[in-house]
């Protein structure tokens, strides 16, 4: 036994650690929970998707983005496109090209389709918007979920409008679930410690160093914002067979707000952060529902008032932020033994949106 | 003629709202770099303070009955108090903290927000009639704009020139444009911190009541989400006019109201909905051409 833990072992220890950790959720809700139960354990892992998503551009970068949910869209109607049977097609989304209209895809080939169709979409946004930086970057990504919005919610032929798509087929599973997770996870570790995240976490910390370093800012950020729009469009496809409807509304301000939330109480720096906030704030919301519901006692159900859990959950998140600014993780991986040797990440010595002041 | 002039009278009644709206972001940008998301939720619960809490369809009014000339000021002192009590409550807490997390802060309260007033009022929008009179269309110059929109504009304006006297020729003014323009060297000057922080979040607060009373004549209803997409087009607006330059925000204000109105009046009828995908796009590119916003102010320079 050697004192401390091989090269390998310490590179590959925080994901091992966060997808098995996942395994044991998955494994237990599979065993002991409801249906119902098992339903919010998927859906957080598509929400760990999607934060581990935001992780990889905003951890990374430092630049607050909000349009990532409209790449969840585009993956989410991709999906939809591609796995409705053509019966139902022809009848709801006239508009469609003929060849998609009778295709009838599997879910195992649907999703990825749809990833690499988002990830295409955000290497030719990308290549637009990464060349702003700071407030004026968040606002233009906030542009971009406008324009996915409003022309989703329009383009009635092919859309279907404000209305929602019924008929993509429910294939989601707790396993489905877990395996999107470990794959957003993986993807999301192998970037952080390739030679683009070095450099772009260079860049985060010190703009000007980096750049006098011979970094191309510009270039490093399009590859983390095309990454993480592959893993928001796969977290988009599961999503869609998951409700099996899709509805422009669902991918807009909400959700948006909803998993910067998780993110920043995660801690958006580090990827266990990312992954951490997410379980977190499920827990909490998992929580509250029950409460909601109310425990019968002798007949009498006692319960809180109906709208309490959201209203509980915004403080809560306010008072988290209050006593943890950089999160619950700290902007620390996880490693084993975690007591032992953390791996502090260095706080970035600019953050995003600080203008010089 | 006429109907150039109802675009006209379109546009700056629209830009009025947002620039209201931007205002109220900007005045607190300026003083502690805080982007408030909760903005839109102010104006909300604004026009929630004139109903009594219920849950029928039919809204109770409340304050709604007082006469007009005790129901505006109760309503500005409602946004006010709203406004400086969150400071003293949350973002106080927050003020030497990253200003991510001060954004996802401000959108959390709003959101305990949002959703405490969905408890008490539940989701449905409900309708409220203040001053009918204001929907009739008055004749200016032979177009008929609706007496709503010509006091919108009135309205603006004199908020606008009153808010331009007070920051240029009061000393608590002068305080708050130093304190915009460099926080730390105005404290060192002796501005007193906490004094300057919260008379902007009051007027913040004011001007989200203001944007309540209007929204609601306007609509006649009484809806959750009412203000949520007058923030986010201020807040577009706070940065396209330069981050903490407040003629910067007016102005960008009125300049994407003024986008709106001539998108929707030029482009052809099947690309009409897709308006507001042709206005960020507008967006999208000004930021291209000018990233730091149309009127920023010296201060706002990178510096190595």
């Amino acid at each position: 036994m050697s004192q401390r833990p091989s090269v390998l072992w310490r590179t590959i220890a925080t994901p091992l650690i966060l997808t098995v950790l996942l395994l044991v959720i998955a494994a237990l809700s599979y065993q002991f929970g409801s249906r119902a139960f098992n339903r919010t354990v998927v859906e957080m892992f598509i929400n760990i998707m999607v934060v581990v998503g935001l992780y990889v551009f905003i951890g990374n970068s430092g630049l607050l983005s909000f349009g990532h949910i409209s790449f969840m869209c585009l993956g989410a109607y991709m999906t939809a496109w591609l796995t409705i049977p053509p019966m139902m097609k022809s009848i709801t989304l006239k508009g469609l090209p003929a060849w998609l209209l009778q295709t009838k895809l599997s879910m195992w080939i649907a999703t990825p389709l749809s990833g690499l169709f988002v990830a295409i979409i955000a290497l030719i946004v990308g290549r637009i918007i990464m060349r702003l930086s700071g407030i004026a970057a968040s606002i233009a990504t906030f542009g971009l979920l406008g324009v996915v919005n409003n022309v989703y919610s329009n383009w009635d032929s092919v859309t279907g409008g404000q209305g929602s798509i019924v008929g993509i087929p429910p294939t989601m599973t707790v396993w489905n679930g877990w395996l999107g997770a470990a794959v957003a996870i993986a993807i999301a570790y192998l970037y952080a410690i390739s030679r683009s995240g070095l450099a772009l976490r260079a860049t985060r910390d010190e703009a000007v160093a980096a750049n006098a370093s011979g970094i191309d800012i510009v270039r490093e950020r399009l590859i983390a914002f095309v990454v993480s729009a592959f893993i928001i469009g796969l977290a988009g496809a599961l999503y869609a067979h998951f409700l099996s409807i899709v509805n422009p509304g669902a991918f807009y301000l909400r959700t948006t707000f909803v998993t910067l939330s998780m993110l920043v109480v995660g801690g958006m720096y580090s990827l266990s952060g990312a992954v951490v906030g997410v379980v977190a704030i499920s827990v909490l919301i998992e929580l509250f529902r029950n409460l909601e519901k109310g425990v019968s006692i002798d007949g009498v159900t006692l319960g809180l008032p109906n709208g309490f859990q959201e209203v509980a959950i915004g403080v809560i998140t306010i008072v988290i932020l209050i006593y943890l600014p950089s999160g619950l993780m700290r902007n620390r991986e996880l490693t084993w033994p975690s007591w032992r040797r953390r791996q502090a990440v260095p706080r970035p010595a600019q953050p995003a949106l600080e203008e010089s002041n | 003629m006429t109907g150039l002039l109802q675009i006209v009278f379109d546009a700056l009644s629209l830009g009025s709202l947002y620039a209201l709206g931007a205002l109220g972001i900007a005045l607190i940008f300026g003083v502690m770099r805080l982007v408030n998301f909760a903005h839109g939720d102010f104006i909300a619960f604004c026009v929630f303070a004139m109903l009594w809490p219920s849950t029928n369809a039919a809204a109770i009014v409340f304050a709604g009955n007082l006469p007009s000339w005790l129901l505006v000021p109760l309503l500005l002192l409602v946004g006010a108090g709203l406004s400086v009590l969150s400071e003293i409550i949350v973002f106080r807490r927050f003020r030497n903290a990253n200003p991510a997390t001060m954004m996802i802060a401000s959108f959390a309260l709003g959101f305990a927000m949002r959703n405490f007033l969905l408890m008490l009022y539940s989701s449905r929008p409900k309708s409220i009639t203040l001053w009918p009179t204001l929907g009739l269309p008055v004749e200016i110059l032979g177009a008929r704009i609706p007496m709503l929109q010509v006091v919108t504009i009135v309205i603006t304006l004199v908020v606008l020139a009153a808010l331009t006297l007070f920051l240029k020729r009061t000393r608590y003014g002068l305080e708050m444009r130093a304190a915009a323009e460099n926080f730390t060297m105005a404290r060192m000057l002796g501005v007193r911190a906490n004094g300057v922080i919260l008379f902007a979040f009051a007027i913040s607060g004011m001007l989200a009541a203001a944007i309540g009373l209007i929204l609601a004549t306007n609509s006649g209803t009484a809806d959750i989400n009412m203000g949520a997409n007058v923030m986010l087009i201020a807040f577009i607006a706070t940065v396209i006019g330069g981050l903490g330059s407040v003629p910067g925000a007016v102005a960008a204000g009125f300049l994407i109201g003024a986008a709106s109105v001539i998108f929707q009046a030029t482009l052809p009828n099947e690309a009409r909905v897709f308006r507001d995908s042709f206005v960020y796009g507008a967006v999208i590119i000004v930021l291209l051409v000018r990233p730091q916003g149309l009127f920023a102010p010296k201060s706002a320079k990178q510096r190595v």
